[in-house]
């Protein structure tokens, strides 16, 4: 029982991580309505251009700061130069773009900071979290920002007029520019705050994880199931996802005999698609009707 | 849920139509570009030779994933799955087995024919985004399934299998890279022409039908999922052929050889061809062989970065892939006759 | 082939060469190399899952490139041509075949990875090309009888796993071990090594657990472990996962024996990043210097090797584990190319590989040296056992040999 309870304290601390990322991915589904494959990336990257400011001897919160407004503005600049011209081209071709800004990403991080792992600082302190030695307080911080990001996307979304014409933007950008929004500017937009939103949880993710070039790759492939699994058009969904995933993957390697070690991962993720064949929007999504 | 916040979308089908006479090349330059196949290596080094049997193989694995996303307009990033059962299937039979590695083809063919068909059915629910989840986690998973303890008698666990490269038969004398090279030729020029074929026939229409528009496809009598798992099927069934035939170029196969990342390059290779244009494969698939190594001529340190700023050059000159070159090449053609 | 037929014709004549008894003074080259310049082969994973080994193929060039600014070797320049095999196999494959077949070299030297070389190996020994000294710790390369042209460089991962099993069944008879391994070739191959050097005691291990590379941490592992209610760990991990690892026991105040592999007993890249506080007590061993540690700031090797980096490969940095690593194994290759005289052939360059006396390449430990025969293909063997005590390794004990046989 005591491993139960262990593992799925574990579970909630590594779900953070997870739950983290896939609020950044539901952002910017939200904003230009598929997934990007280089977000964790851009999440590293991020987190590196504060890990640089610090050690330049800029303190904790503000190279936090400045790094979200870099981030904002580079994810607004990546947009614009990059995938903009792109936006008459196929879907698909897009996807292919994802895939190129992914490897272009990676592979001038790690010739700029090589690839040996850094130490990454938390400002909540690594000391056990209300006496369980399973959650650390970073943990347990970790956890909070991410609730307290999911309720400020919540409200973004659903009562300021800018949330709001993002989504309409995202879902049906014939309409929504009938109605007077600027469609192209609120893609732009989605890429900022969702390559702000990606710093923030790279951010948190390093202390964890150690800050290196490779960092988000695993992360990210998580953080996609834990958003499919969710809905991917449900911040809560995502959130809610994140814990699940970690969750389910720790019990699934320490419960399954014989294979569940080894196969977590895929274990999870069978998981998931049999969620998704029962309810193919995801738990919290919305169903989609098509009309022909 | 109240109807009220349901969406109601009419989805853009995320794979453009392509009319199913725009799939091929004209007669005179498929001629061309098989004289010059079957030429070519008479005149190259061995090395080459390989590289251009590597190129067949993976424009085979490309033509696979064209089917499926092209013909029947369903996304797959688990292509390095079917790949990889394929090339554990040759290699398991020919080095435990003994068997020839002409015959373990068609087997791996077929496994990976059913493997897929039944991969296909949960797919059927999914769609899109989700589908792509889906695929991406078989490719994920497929590695470590490789790994696992239990095949490990099979498939030599972490270590791989190691394969012998048969020598030409009949007594010919020809090197083992050109024999091979040959055969791999052969065999690529009958998937190509069955596959033109079949995406003339009844099944294409229906897989071309399926991907313009289901709900009406359905409408008219296709059977939708059938038709659907059979597109998955094809596809892993030459997929699968593909791997085998890898496995003999590589004589060696191996966990860390069948990665997400192979997932991913076939798709590139599909976009760079032109999504739903067959003949783009084997231009889709010299972009996965040469550009690495022209990135990595260029920067070894950011041959990743090189490698992204080519394929957006590409992506940016021409989004709709090799086919669109294709098509502007036809047109000048057109007037230049007129004129 | 024309060039291939040149390279046997070659190769039958200096056979019937060295019978004839005559003396070596006459120069003798193979493909890849003549009067001005030797050319070496190389293949790296610079991009994909393991680039970050991809600091060795860079080391390797900038080392090549003072030899030459040093005048190169018994006047021949050395051309490095390293090639990127993203750690695939099939790539490997494709690369080194052109290394061969187009850019012709001498040898291939230093290729990376066990996956990466098993796909080689057939092909570079049906070629007679050597394949010198790879880039990875398996025990099958020391195999001079199946395969002659291939030869290792480090110690193979097993006969170090057995050090450490000789060492707690002597220290720690009553241990309850239990184990965390990376769910690869170099994962299992330590395991392998641990329950052989464990042998009749193999029931000191309570548990194993096995990883993913693919995991963003390995916690939920480490808990499982402290379950099992073991008192001493065996951390087999690659740097990120072996520093997790250390963090995490500490973080849930689980205090066993922590063995660690060499692959990850690097003090920048490991110990401080996990925090030297979490790191103390841990034992490893070591056949090579730590360039992050201050004990070695007066030695006359590591004094050398600083200097290189200064001066030639300013990007290098000194705390990766690779960049020692790399200017070792390319110390090594200059060493047998000067042995190698005048007479360039791939069979002599073999040979001289296969008869290093003691030799001590500037980043190994002290006592540690390179011997090799034409029975032994396994350069280094010797290891010492080390703890880490404030913000380095102590060195304790004797310096070890484990030799594996195949």
């Amino acid at each position: 029982m005591e491993l139960f309870t262990n593992q799925v304290l574990a579970g909630i601390a590594t779900g953070a991580i997870y739950a983290c990322m896939a609020l950044a991915v539901v952002m910017i589904y939200q904003a230009i309505d598929h997934l990007n494959f280089a977000q964790g990336e851009m999440a590293m990257f991020s987190t590196f251009i504060s890990w640089q400011l610090m050690q330049w001897g800029i303190p904790y919160w503000w190279a936090f700061l400045l790094t979200l407004i870099i981030s904002f503005a580079g994810g607004i600049l990546i947009e614009r130069l990059l995938f903009k011209p792109l936006a008459k081209a196929p879907v698909l071709t897009n996807v292919a773009g994802f895939i190129a800004l992914f490897a272009i990403v990676n592979s001038v991080a790690g010739l700029t900071w090589d690839f040996t792992i850094k130490q990454y600082p938390t400002p909540f302190g690594s000391s056990p979290f209300l006496g369980s030695q399973l959650i650390s307080t970073h943990q347990a911080g970790m956890i909070g920002v991410t609730v307290g990001l999911l309720i400020a996307l919540y409200l973004f979304f659903q009562f300021t007029r800018i949330g709001l014409a993002m989504r309409a933007a995202a879902a049906l950008p014939e309409s929504a520019r009938l109605v007077g929004v600027n469609t192209s500017w609120m893609i732009a937009l989605g890429w900022g705050m969702a390559s702000a939103i990606g710093a923030i949880a790279g951010i948190l993710i390093a202390p964890v994880v150690f800050l290196e070039p490779n960092m988000m790759g695993g992360v990210l492939i998580y953080g996609f199931a834990a958003a499919v699994l969710g809905g991917l058009t449900s911040p809560l969904g995502a959130v809610l996802g994140g814990f699940l995933v970690g969750v389910f993957e720790n019990l699934a390697g320490t419960y399954i005999p014989g294979v569940g070690n080894e196969l977590k991962l895929p274990i999870a993720l069978a998981l998931i698609i049999t969620v998704l064949v029962v309810k193919p929007a995801g738990l919290m999504g919305r169903p989609i009707v098509k009309r022909v | 849920m109240s109807a009220a916040t349901e969406d109601a979308v009419t989805e853009a089908p995320a794979v453009e139509a392509v009319p199913k006479r725009a799939m091929t090349l004209g007669l005179g330059t498929s001629l061309a570009v098989l004289a010059a196949l079957v030429i070519a290596p008479l005149f190259v080094k061995n090395f080459i030779i390989f590289q251009m049997t590597m190129l067949l193989i993976y424009a085979l694995a490309v033509l696979a994933l064209n089917i499926l996303t092209g013909g029947s307009g369903q996304f797959s990033l688990g292509q390095s799955a079917f790949y990889a059962v394929g090339a554990y299937t040759s290699a398991i039979l020919m080095e435990h087995v003994g068997m020839n590695y002409a015959l373990t083809l068609p087997i791996a063919g077929i496994i990976c024919f059913a493997f897929g068909f039944v991969f296909g059915q949960p797919a059927l629910r999914l769609s899109g985004v989700y589908l792509a989840l889906a695929t991406f986690a078989l490719a994920v998973a497929m590695p470590q399934l490789l790994k696992l303890g239990f095949f490990e008698h099979w498939t030599g666990g972490v270590q791989g299998l190691v394969v012998t490269k048969p020598d030409a038969p009949f007594g010919l004398k020809m090197s083992q890279d050109m024999w091979l090279y040959y055969f791999t030729l052969a065999i690529s020029i009958g998937i190509y022409v069955a596959s033109v074929n079949l995406l003339r026939s009844r099944s294409g229409r229906a897989f071309m039908a399926i991907r313009d528009n289901e709900i009406a496809a359905s409408a008219m009598g296709v059977n939708v999922a059938l038709y659907k798992t059979l597109a998955f099927g094809v596809s892993a069934g030459i997929t699968g052929i593909a791997g085998g035939l890898g496995a003999i170029a590589v004589q060696f196969v191996a966990p860390d050889g069948y990665t997400i990342t192979l997932a991913i390059s076939l798709f590139l290779g599909m976009v760079v061809g032109g999504v739903g244009w067959l003949p783009g494969s084997i231009v889709g698939s010299a972009f996965i062989i040469f550009v690495p190594n022209i990135a990595e001529s260029i920067s070894k340190g950011l041959s990743g970065a090189v490698f992204g700023v080519l394929l957006f050059i590409v992506i940016f000159l021409v989004p709709h892939g090799a086919r669109q070159v294709a098509i502007v090449a036809q047109q000048l053609i057109g007037k230049l006759r007129k004129g | 082939m024309l060039s291939t037929r040149l390279s046997t014709a070659a190769f039958a004549a200096v056979i019937a060469f060295a019978a004839s008894g005559s003396a070596l003074a006459q120069k003798k080259y193979d493909t890849g190399a003549t009067d001005t310049e030797i050319k070496i082969g190389n293949i790296m994973p610079y991009s994909g899952p393991a680039s970050a080994y991809g600091v060795i193929g860079k080391t390797e060039e900038a080392y090549f490139k003072m030899i030459n600014a040093n005048g190169g070797i018994n006047g021949r320049k050395i051309n490095f041509v390293t090639y990127d095999d993203g750690y695939s196999p099939p790539k490997a494959v494709e690369q080194v075949r052109k290394l061969v077949e187009s850019d012709e070299v001498l040898v291939v030297f230093n290729p990376l990875g066990t996956p990466s070389n098993t796909a080689i190996q057939k092909y570079l020994n049906a070629k007679k090309v050597p394949q010198l000294f790879v880039a990875t710790g398996a025990t099958k390369w020391n195999d001079p009888k199946g395969f002659p042209w291939t030869m290792g460089w480090q110690p193979s991962y097993q006969s170090e796993a057995q050090i450490y099993a000789k060492y707690l069944i002597k220290e720690k008879p009553n241990a309850k071990v239990a184990i965390l391994y990376q769910n690869d070739d170099f994962g299992k191959d330590y395991l392998k090594g641990l329950k052989d050097g464990f042998g009749a005691k193999a029931s000191m291990i309570v548990a194993e657990e096995s990883y993913e590379t693919s995991e963003p941490t390995i916690d939920s592992h480490i808990v499982k472990l402290k379950a099992t209610g073991a008192d001493t760990f065996i951390n087999i991990a690659t740097p990120k996962f072996a520093a997790q690892a250390i963090k995490k026991i500490a973080e849930i105040d689980w205090k066993p024996l922590h063995l660690l592999t060499n692959v990850s007993a690097s003090v920048g890249g490991v110990m401080k990043p996990a925090g030297y506080e979490n790191s103390q007590g841990i034992i490893s061993a070591a056949y090579a210097k730590d360039g992050a540690d201050p004990q070695w700031d007066n030695d006359p090797g590591m004094k050398k090797f600083l200097a290189f980096l200064e001066k030639h490969h300013p990007e290098g940095n000194k705390i990766d584990g690779s960049v020692v690593y790399g200017y070792g194994a390319a110390q090594t290759l200059a060493k047998v190319l000067e042995m190698c005289g005048d007479n360039l052939t791939r069979e002599n360059v073999m040979k001289q590989a296969a008869s290093l006396k003691d030799f001590e390449p500037d980043t190994l430990l002290p006592g540690v040296k390179i011997n090799t025969s034409a029975s032994d293909f396994a350069p280094i063997s010797q290891l010492q056992l080390m703890r880490f005590k404030g913000e380095k390794w102590e060195l304790f004990g004797e310096i070890m040999s484990g030799d594996v046989s195949n």
